[in-house]
């Protein structure tokens, strides 16, 4: 099928079977790697891109499903001169991420509730809430929560 | 692993979805959120020859409220409903208090009510919800419709009412009237976990007396069951003034239709973390406390 995707800000004209998910589209038509898939079941929440905005998990929609739509993966997070998203800063200043398998999934996801819920960092419990939806096993969480919460603060 | 092969139509119009639903020979799937089909597909347990993606259907997108009634159509998405306000009166608190116990924030903007039901996953919310309230189930086929009452919808784990040349074009709640107070609460191991269990509930109480119980468990079965022998003990009880005790009682009318509940309404089957025992406990502390949430809110 035939299917026209943006990413970030570019266009990509695709032929692509319908049944393949956004995540193997993106890895492997768009050669955006980034984004990465872990379970594929859409619980680890490693594949999480913005689809029109919404964290979405990548691995549970399929590509044709996108066509037309909007896309943003962690490829497109950085400023246009290459300068880091204030989330980037923050999980660097953090230490937010070890081997950072999981952190473009957790960057995507909190760039998308940032952008349209920028209060969300003076309240513990939702950042709590928003982290439990994605799985890191080298940080315990505290890190990315606290990562976040300085991203929220920097944009305030 | 990966879908295997399928044809894919991505109708714009309820006609055109029904057409590709007609084609019955075939194994064909409805698509909503695809919170959970499209996992059954990786899995390939699901392997269907036609995937009819209704996502681009903007007549299913509509929910309302009006004439007594709430109607979600096919397409509102589980995000919908996180804000109490989303829907008028207590059926919005109680839709915003099961939301909040559905998987994450990106499954949530993706699934949608009737993706739950026509499902029919024994622990969803929605699920228990609607057979809380006696939500109907609305039906086209190419040549007619119909409305399943949700206690006639659910058949087993995963089967439902539905036939195979049916979509769902929406959900029909009574609206509920502003002396009813609800309730919902979900036990589970991480909130990574389906329910253990889960209950809904709504509550009449005037002067401190109980006037009508609806109360839906969930998990609590091989389907989404109602309470009703629990319901029907709490009618006339006097509930009281439950204070700020930790604890209710345990000849309190709620703690005994927790324990009707439990040994009368429902048939847990034993889980690898979770014996019958254990089971029936858990499901008789969560109707309490729900019950009592329910009741707090009628005050408010």
């Amino acid at each position: 099928m035939k299917i026209t995707l943006t990413v970030n800000g570019e266009s990509y004209p695709l032929d692509v079977e319908p049944r393949r998910i956004l995540a193997d589209v993106l890895r492997e038509d768009c050669r955006l790697t980034a984004t990465h898939l872990g379970c594929e079941h859409g619980v680890c929440g490693a594949c999480t891109v913005l689809v029109d905005g919404e964290p979405i998990r990548s691995c549970l929609m399929l590509a044709v499903q996108c066509d037309g739509d909007s896309i943003r993966t962690v490829e497109g997070l950085a400023g246009p001169g290459g300068e880091p998203h204030p989330l980037q800063r923050a999980f660097s200043a953090e230490h937010a991420l070890q081997c950072g398998f999981c952190t473009p999934g957790f960057l995507m996801m909190a760039a998308g509730v940032l952008e349209t819920d920028p209060a969300i960092g003076r309240d513990p419990e939702r950042v709590n809430a928003l982290v439990e939806s994605n799985i890191c096993r080298c940080t315990g969480y505290e890190p990315i929560r606290r990562a976040i919460m300085r991203a929220a603060a920097s944009r305030a | 692993m990966k879908p295997a092969a399928f044809d894919y139509t991505a109708p714009r119009t309820v006609s055109d979805a029904l057409d590709a639903l007609s084609d019955t020979a075939r194994d064909v799937r409805v698509l909503a959120g695809g919170q959970s089909l499209l996992i059954e597909m990786h899995l390939q347990r699901i392997r269907p020859d036609l995937v009819v993606d209704i996502n681009r259907v903007a007549e299913l997108g509509q929910l309302s409220a009006g004439d007594g009634t709430v109607e979600v159509g096919a397409l509102v998405r589980h995000s919908r409903f996180e804000s109490p306000t989303a829907v008028p009166g207590p059926i919005g608190r109680l839709f915003s208090l099961a939301a909040g116990n559905i998987a994450h924030a990106p499954i949530r903007s993706r699934g949608t009510m009737a993706g739950s039901l026509a499902w029919g996953h024994p622990a969803s919310e929605w699920c228990g919800v609607a057979t809380a309230l006696d939500a109907g189930i609305c039906l086209q086929r190419p040549d007619g419709a119909r409305v399943v009452a949700a206690s006639d919808w659910f058949r087993g784990p995963f089967r439902t009412a539905r036939r195979s040349d049916e979509l769902i074009t929406s959900i029909r709640f009574p609206l509920l009237g502003e002396d009813t107070g609800v309730g919902f609460m979900e036990h589970r191991r991480t909130h990574f976990c389906f329910a253990q269990v889960a209950v809904a509930a709504a509550l009449t109480v005037r002067d401190g007396v109980v006037g009508e119980a609806r109360i839906g468990l969930v998990n609590c079965a091989d389907r989404p069951v109602r309470a009703r022998a629990a319901e029907q003990a709490l009618v006339g009880a006097e509930i009281g003034s439950p204070g700020a005790a930790c604890q209710l009682p345990g000849d309190h009318p709620f703690v005994r239709a927790g324990r009707i509940a439990a040994e009368q309404d429902s048939a847990p089957l034993a889980e690898p973390y979770a014996d019958l025992e254990y089971r029936r406990h858990a499901i008789a502390v969560l109707v309490g406390r729900t019950l009592r949430q329910a009741a707090e809110g009628v005050s408010q």
